[in-house]
């Protein structure tokens, strides 16, 4: 079970450019912590950063204490998975021949398909529920399955943390949510999920943890309810707003001000 | 629908997922591929009954028949073969390892610089006669020793922080048509000798072929074709993107380097004998993607069937069609693989 994973003195740059300075985070277990920033701010560059898909300036990410840019790919991939920004599979490549690509970091060119593959292959369809969608190729599902089988393949990969770079960004309300719910189950299974959404409201529903990223670091972080404030939306956002509370579930709930209508 | 079927052998020393459908399909394509070349050796000058051809081949036959078919015939239609897979494979891999369906040994230059290579060798070694000094036997290496450098040039050249598949399809595109610019120019300046055999050698033909030939480069392109076996699982990862690739643990520069490598030794051996034959290491994985999918445990060997097809009925052709003229191989296998590419992408309305 992995039990930390924490950034040290983490400087990240595009050119000459720092998009993060100096940052000390540590990402709770078990929880589900949403990463919201303005556009640019850097969210998604620390997300892959922490997934030591970029090299960090300065400074490092620990996984148990130890500098993920030394361990093994392999044995990093055996604890966390990240899941990028909208992937886009082979044409043709059916959705179990994906789901099967995310054993790969337990697998060698001689075993290729083991009985604990079949199995973690099998759950993994049947947690996504696109097991009925096994032999479709990918590239002629709906978005919201499309994404459902991405997620299936890093569930194969059988890792305690999961990494997410905005999962339901080109999906419509529904399939949001249905993202947003099996996440959600995923975790109620013990797994750390950690993602970057730009949705708010969807952030406070289902956020354990929030963590909104702003002048090159962590601006405030902690559970929705009790740091989401009109004025951390207007710092973090440059956004004038309302925070109430959801009429049905109670969590914060964002009001942009705005021009638009106004029945009441 | 896809019917995949588990295959755990030796006590779960090996297991796999087998695609029974596109695995059917590959032994029907490979049969034929066996069968074209046997019947290959029936064309000719002269055609010669293809059970004639086998009791030759394998028992003894005539002087004659002996001489055309096992001296004459037999290493034109290996090295056409071996050539044709050689060229397929190094082309599906490549398409794998820069995801974008163009890419293609004529495209990022390994062929064009075994062209220059050639040429230049043609030129250096011509006296004031305009004969060699050396012998042509060494016009094959020449080949192969520009393939590999201009392989490796373009991958330093791309190398910033790592090679992307973008920057390496950009370079190896302005690397090639320098290549060919130094071509054009060697073989306008050079004497018309000089430029007509270039002009074969680029085109590509597998005339002058002999057991000579067959015997350095088929063993090398079988061991290199073994070697496939051991990539498969990294280029199926690969072709998923760097940051999945990445992501599930595979280091994917070293990677990407060991999968060039491949390619690029896999297409200096063809093209050193057989020349740089075009479109064969475009569309033989094109054409087997849409037969097979896009899985590299069968779109692998089914390529290297479809490339060896590909070349063989190109020289079949090439020797048959203008006879008693030859044409070289190399003009025909676009003119055969193209029709039928097209009807595939046809009846299949997927983009």
């Amino acid at each position: 079970m992995t039990k930390t994973l924490e950034t040290k003195s983490l400087t990240l740059n595009y050119g000459d450019a720092n998009i993060i300075e100096n940052l000390n985070l540590s990402i709770p277990m078990n929880e589900i912590t949403v990463l919201i920033g303005a556009n640019g701010c850097g969210k998604s560059t620390l997300l892959r950063s922490i997934a030591r898909l970029l090299k960090p300036k300065q400074g490092t990410v620990l996984l148990d204490g130890q500098d993920v840019f030394k361990l093994s790919t392999k044995q990093v991939a055996k604890k966390l998975a990240i899941l990028p920004q909208s992937p886009v599979a082979p044409e043709g490549l059916t959705v179990l021949q994906l789901v099967k690509q995310g054993r790969y970091p337990h697998q060698s060119w001689r075993k290729q398909w083991t009985e604990e593959d079949e199995e973690i292959v099998l759950n993994a369809l049947k947690a996504t529920g696109v097991d009925h969608l096994r032999d479709k190729p990918v590239d002629e599902l709906s978005g919201g399955q499309r994404q459902r089988a991405w997620i299936a393949m890093t569930l194969a990969q059988d890792t305690d943390i999961i990494l997410l770079d905005e999962p339901t960004t080109y999906l419509d309300l529904t399939h949001q949510i249905e993202i947003l719910d099996l996440l959600f189950e995923l975790n109620k299974q013990n797994r750390t999920i950690v993602m970057v959404l730009h949705d708010i409201n969807l952030a406070c529903r289902y956020a354990d943890h929030i963590i909104t990223v702003r002048d090159r670091g962590v601006y405030q972080q902690g559970k929705p309810e009790e740091i989401m404030t009109t004025a951390l939306v207007k710092h973090v956002f440059d956004l004038e707003c309302q925070m109430t509370h959801d009429p049905i579930y109670g969590t914060p709930l964002c009001i942009p001000f705005s021009k638009g209508r106004s029945i009441s | 629908m896809k019917q995949l079927k588990t295959v755990r052998l030796l006590q779960n020393k090996i297991s796999f997922l087998l695609d029974v459908n596109a695995s059917k399909k590959l032994t029907i394509i490979s049969i034929i591929a066996l069968l074209v070349f046997f019947l290959s050796a029936s064309f000719g000058d002269s055609f010669i009954n293809p059970l004639k051809v086998m009791q030759t081949i394998i028992l003894q036959g005539s002087d004659f028949d002996q001489l055309i078919i096992v001296d004459f015939r037999l290493p034109r239609i290996f090295i056409a073969a071996f050539a044709g897979m050689a060229l397929a494979v190094a082309g599906a891999v490549l398409q794998g390892l820069i995801k974008n369906p163009l890419a293609s040994p004529d495209i990022i230059g390994i062929s064009a610089g075994g062209g220059a290579a050639v040429v230049g060798f043609l030129a250096i070694f011509s006296d004031s006669n305009h004969s060699l000094t050396v012998s042509i036997e060494w016009l094959p290496l020449a080949g192969f020793i520009g393939a590999t450098l201009v392989a490796l040039i373009v991958y330093l050249f791309a190398w910033k922080d790592g090679v992307t598949p973008t920057r390496l399809v950009l370079i190896g595109i302005g690397v090639s048509a320098f290549m060919q610019a130094i071509t054009t120019m060697l073989m306008i300046i050079g004497p018309i000798y000089q430029a007509s055999e270039a002009n074969k050698w680029i085109t590509g033909s597998v005339k002058s072929a002999d057991w000579n030939q067959v015997q350095i480069i088929v063993p090398i392109i079988i061991i290199l074709l073994l070697l496939t076996v051991f990539i498969i699982r990294q280029l199926n990862v690969q072709e998923l993107g760097d940051d999945t690739a990445l992501s599930l643990g595979q280091t994917v520069q070293k990677t990407r380097f060991f999968l060039l490598l491949l390619s690029a030794s896999l297409v200096a051996c063809a093209i050193s004998f057989a020349g740089a034959i075009g479109f064969v290491g475009l569309m033989a994985p094109h054409i087997a993607r849409r037969i097979v999918g896009p899985t590299f445990g069968v779109l692998i060997p089914t390529s290297a069937a479809i490339g060896a097809l590909l070349v063989m009925v190109a020289d079949i052709i090439g020797r048959t069609a203008f006879s008693p003229l030859e044409v070289p191989a190399g003009v025909f296998t676009a003119a055969i693989g193209a029709p039928y590419f097209i009807y595939l992408l046809l009846r299949n309305p997927r983009k």
